[in-house]
């Protein structure tokens, strides 16, 4: 079967600084792929990039093999691309409710809907007439997730879904990961937080300065090898 | 006059800066356009009722099911081919793009429809007034500056409700909070503010006819609306509709009292306004950190 989400040597720029150097991926269905690396590493160009916000300077995206390279981000959602952005950024002159319907405005026909996001965040019924500016950062971040979900993507981009929350909330966050995967959601992360992103993910990627220094399935790695991969101690790759 | 009128004179023609601003209000709140060929604008749609209404030999009220759509459809060509790309060229660009579009506009007027003053055809209704007595002095109002009142709050009522209660309304205020993030859960950003353009430049021609029907006007009678509209925007609050209402008919009420006392300092006064305005409260009245949903 056809992976449902394929990077090819995706290289992006930011003005004459290469962020991200042919970097490619394959998400096959049902997958949790977890890119981790320092700060300025490129996780955060590499998902803007794939979700169409960051122009590529060379490279290739495939969602269900088609190529969306050229697509606008609009377009991509349509066929089942969401991003999740870094610092939730919900709309926030809009009210809960009001930033869930913006997200349903291209959905596509699927399990998610309004009534499921309340349900997979319990507290978020009765505060749907709240403005979203007046909410905690883990609760913006559920809606920021509900959002993207009710419009049914097939593969869920999530970009730093950890910062600036406490643990206990990220713990939170992450247990509901199970649930988005058994819909049938395919979800590629960035996560600073590397231990985290171990337990999570069935694959990991760590990026060096915009370079793959290591990717493979957590469990073959030792911390030793992650952490030699994450700050570039002795040279993993060419 | 006495001042009990005056006061009640100011708020009629406040409602008509406020409709002459509203599309500004508009613009510059849910996109960042400072359109500065929107006073132009009104005055094309004046033009356009004045050319209409004699080719088809119809009162000026029976064109405006002709003349909204036409200058809706022009507020979205406008933006399609213009402002759209303008928005994308960094901050001066709008500003330069849309004083060449008033340049171009005020010299395409005079040369196809010469520099004569023109005014519209308001038949029985230009004329027609009433009478009310209030705090014991009697006022005659005319109904053209009522209507164009009422008219100004429908239009502004009718904006609110798009933009508080429709899924589009929903879209526009996304977008305008955070255009990428818009576009990140699927919103095509272009329809959405073409649409929006094409609102702003309808109420801009339907300010436009209210003027022709009131006073007269001329290729150059945009700059002066412009400046007003500006004024009428900056003093409610940048961005917000009913601040802009309030910053009109606060406008509207210190020219009429200026003109109590007397009638050439009229215009300074209003600038006089705007300019303790912007040094005293320069956010405005109703600054829109909160956009139209309120």
């Amino acid at each position: 079967m056809a992976p449902v989400l394929e990077v090819r040597s995706l290289t992006a720029d930011h003005g004459r600084l290469r962020a991200v150097s042919e970097v490619s991926l394959r998400l096959d269905a049902g997958e949790v792929h977890a890119v981790i690396g320092a700060n300025g590493a490129g996780k955060s160009t590499l998902l803007r990039a794939i979700a169409g916000l960051h122009p590529p300077a060379s490279g290739t995206v495939l969602l269900d093999g088609d190529d969306v390279t050229r697509h606008p981000p609009e377009r991509r959602v349509a066929a089942g691309l969401s991003l999740v952005p870094e610092g939730r950024r919900l709309f926030a002159s809009l009210t809960v409710e009001e930033n869930l319907l913006v997200g349903t405005h291209v959905a596509r026909p699927g399990p998610w809907d309004l009534e499921r996001v309340y349900d997979l965040f319990g507290w978020m019924r009765d505060r749907r007439r709240q403005r979203a500016e007046h909410l905690s950062g883990g609760e913006q971040q559920a809606v920021a997730i509900g959002r993207a979900l009710v419009a049914n993507p097939k593969v869920l981009l999530l970009d730093e879904l950890s910062l600036g929350l406490s643990p206990k909330v990220v713990r939170d966050m992450y247990a509901t990961l199970p649930r988005l995967l058994a819909e049938g959601v395919t979800v590629l992360l960035v996560e600073q937080d590397v231990s985290q992103a171990v337990r999570v993910a069935t694959r990991i990627h760590c990026l060096l300065e915009g370079r793959t220094t290591l990717t493979g399935p957590p469990a073959v790695f030792t911390p030793a090898q992650i952490e030699a991969a994450y700050f570039g101690l002795g040279k993993t790759h060419p | 006059m006495n001042w009990v009128g005056a006061v009640v004179q100011g708020v009629l023609v406040g409602g008509w800066y406020a409709l002459a601003a509203c599309g500004l209000s508009l613009t510059f709140g849910i996109m960042r356009l400072v359109n500065i060929a929107h006073g132009d604008l009104a005055v094309c749609g004046a033009y356009l009722t004045l050319v209409l209404s004699s080719a088809l030999g119809l009162p000026v009220g029976y064109t405006l099911p002709l003349v909204l759509p036409i200058a809706f459809a022009i507020g979205v060509a406008l933006h399609l081919l213009l402002f759209g790309r303008a928005l994308r060229g960094g901050p001066l660009a709008p500003v330069l793009v849309t004083f060449g579009l008033s340049v171009m506009i005020e010299n395409l007027l005079v040369a196809g429809l010469s520099a004569d003053p023109r005014s519209l055809d308001a038949g029985r209704l230009a004329l027609a007034g009433v009478r009310v007595t209030a705090f014991g002095s009697v006022i005659t109002l005319s109904w053209l500056r009522i209507a164009g009142f009422l008219t100004a709050l429908a239009v502004l009522g009718g904006l609110h409700l798009l933009l508080a209660r429709t899924s589009f309304g929903r879209l526009v205020r996304a977008t305008s909070d955070d255009l990428d993030t818009a576009r990140l859960v699927g919103v095509r950003v272009r329809p959405v503010f073409a649409t929006v353009a094409g609102i702003a430049v309808a109420t801009a021609a339907l300010a436009g006819v209210f003027l022709g029907m009131t006073a007269t006007f001329d290729p150059y009678a945009g700059g002066l609306s412009l400046i007003f509209a500006f004024e009428a925007v900056v003093i409610g609050g940048l961005g917000s509709l009913w601040g802009t209402l309030l910053g009109g008919v606060t406008i509207g009420l210190v020219q009429q009292l200026a003109a109590q006392w007397d009638v050439q300092y009229t215009v300074l006064a209003v600038h006089l306004l705007f300019f303790a305005v912007l040094a005293v409260r320069p956010q405005g009245f109703f600054p829109a950190s909160e956009p139209e949903a309120a």
